[in-house]
């Protein structure tokens, strides 16, 4: 009992971690496009746990809002609209091999240089930058008010751009599904 | 044996991770199981109600008035045979009732039902007060979608198919319309939190359904759609789709697809009064001289709303006759949608100047 309560949050990042890796494994190796989304849809939600673990109410919740309630019940629809029971057998062409494995290494090598290289380690920053975040302008702040101070004052430009970006694709598949 | 039992637990009492850990859970199971009450009784309710609209009598057999028909009624379908189809996804079909329950439930720990103390020791009247509580609301009622897609997908029928299509389009619909409508409150409080909320209606003197009134309406027409009630229940009407995504369900797993549904018209009905009318507070919390009213707690005023919201569905239900399915893509995309976005931007530019006047 005393084991679980000191290590409560470290038994429970294992275990979401754990969710996180099996449910992205699924989605590669089942053959089933339904049995696929609802592993991708485990994957999400084991995230927006992590996120919430790291104190980030926020973000954790609008994970599941955004990924968990819209993006996967979409590819629900549509799988169960296309009705595809199994995938046809997929020769994968002999030329993408090698550049998906050059993929894989560079993110490999990325995430290793994240979690090695970033000044103190991944841990110990992600936990300063909270720290400063909670107090901003000398004010003791919420999550969500946190989120927005970053947001939209340190990286207004890039949130814009993000917006713009997001508006022309809307667009376009609006003018590409008119076409037909 | 029973000695060291009870040492541990008087240990463990002590320890402050119980308060931290255990008092939230315990008084989360409370909330829950009045919500199961609840629920019971709503049923009885709208089918003597029903009955009062259709002039006929309604459920009066069993007790007196009829009051026993629930617990009859959750008897006969815990014994009854819970069938799974022959070809049906066995672990999705039965998972899926499950996955409509539980997001509805998890909701009420956010729920504040009555207020925060104001003497030392008073009891809390939630679970918890989350900083991003409205969004966790939200994100959480379109989780139980899945429950609904799962068990059409998994029934292998046709009907039952369709019903799970109908709803998940429905649902993804009005799930934007529902969230735009919640901005402008949101706005107008300056918090996300529920608590935040109502304190922030208290500070305003006024419930935000008077200034919000789009957006109240907005958001309790998108209410009824996510809960799937008349007008808008297109995924479980009977004379196309025999009874949609629940057509092969039976005994109690037909139970908890029923739960579900109820459970999130209570929840449909307790955000609408914690946002638009006011939580626990009295009606015109502002003006003095119905300050007698708050004899009445406020644990009191926020069910008589939560109740006047369910009469509500139930009146509907009895009135209205059903969309058609592009008539009801109509109202979502051409009307619901505009209407909030609207409302929100009209919101912010007065937030924002009367913020920058006197």
């Amino acid at each position: 009992m005393e084991l679980l309560i000191a290590h409560g949050a470290t038994i429970l990042f294992y275990l979401f971690a754990a969710v996180v890796v099996a449910g992205a494994v699924g989605v590669v190796a089942l053959r089933n496009p339904m049995y696929g989304a609802l592993c991708l849809l485990a994957t999400f939600l084991g995230v927006a746990a992590l996120f919430l673990l790291r104190h980030a109410e926020f973000v954790g919740v609008v994970q599941i809002f955004v990924y968990g309630g819209g993006v996967m019940v979409l590819f629900l629809f549509v799988i169960m609209l296309v009705n595809l029971h199994r995938l046809r057998e997929v020769r994968m062409l002999a030329s993408t091999a090698p550049l998906a494995a050059v993929v894989a290494v560079l993110l490999v090598g990325m995430l290793l240089w994240a979690v090695v290289a970033l000044p103190g380690g991944g841990a110990a920053a992600g936990a300063a930058g909270t720290a400063a975040l909670r107090e901003v302008a000398g004010e003791e702040l919420g999550n969500s008010e946190a989120v927005a101070w970053v947001l939209f004052r340190d990286h207004l430009v890039a949130f814009e751009v993000a917006s713009l970006f997001l508006l022309v694709a809307m667009i376009g598949a609006v003018v590409l599904g008119r076409k037909r | 044996m029973s000695w060291s039992w009870l040492d541990w637990l008087r240990e463990a009492v002590g320890q402050p991770q119980f308060t931290l850990l255990f008092a939230p859970a315990a008084k989360f199971l409370v909330a829950i199981f009045a919500i199961f009450l609840l629920i019971a009784y709503l049923v009885f309710a709208e089918r003597r109600l029903l009955g009062f609209l259709q002039v006929r009598l309604g459920p009066n057999r069993v007790g007196p008035w009829g009051l026993l028909q629930p617990i009859a009624d959750i008897l006969k379908l815990l014994v009854k045979e819970d069938t799974i189809p022959n070809r049906a996804v066995r672990w999705a079909y039965l998972l899926a009732p499950c996955l409509v329950v539980a997001p509805a439930l998890v909701i009420f720990s956010v729920v504040p039902f009555g207020p925060s103390p104001t003497a030392p020791g008073a009891p809390r009247w939630y679970v918890t007060d989350l900083n991003a509580a409205l969004v966790f609301v939200v994100a959480l009622a379109s989780l139980g979608i899945y429950g609904i897609i799962l068990g059409g997908w998994a029934s292998n029928n046709k009907f039952s198919l369709l019903g799970g299509l109908r709803s998940a389009a429905q649902m993804v619909s009005y799930e934007v319309p529902q969230g735009l409508a919640l901005v402008g409150p949101l706005m107008l409080a300056g918090s996300l939190s529920l608590v935040g909320i109502v304190e922030g209606q208290a500070r305003l003197g006024l419930w935000f359904a008077v200034p919000q009134i789009v957006a109240f309406f907005v958001y309790f027409v998108a209410g009824v759609a996510e809960t799937n009630r008349n007008p808008f229940d297109l995924p479980e009407a009977e004379s196309e789709l025999v009874a949609g995504f629940h057509t092969e369900y039976s005994g109690v797993r037909f139970a908890l697809f029923f739960l579900g549904e109820y459970a999130n018209m209570i929840v449909i009905s307790a955000i609408a009064v914690t946002v638009f009318l006011g939580g626990w507070l009295r009606p015109f919390p502002s003006v003095e001289a119905l300050a007698f009213l708050d004899l009445v707690p406020g644990v009191a005023w926020f069910f008589l709303k939560v109740f006047a919201f369910l009469f509500l569905f139930i009146w509907f239900r009895g009135t209205f006759p059903r969309f058609r399915f592009d008539q009801l893509m109509d109202l979502g995309w051409k009307w619901l949608i505009p209407l909030s976005l609207a409302n929100v931007l009209v919101t912010g530019l007065v937030v924002v100047l009367v913020d920058r006047g006197p």
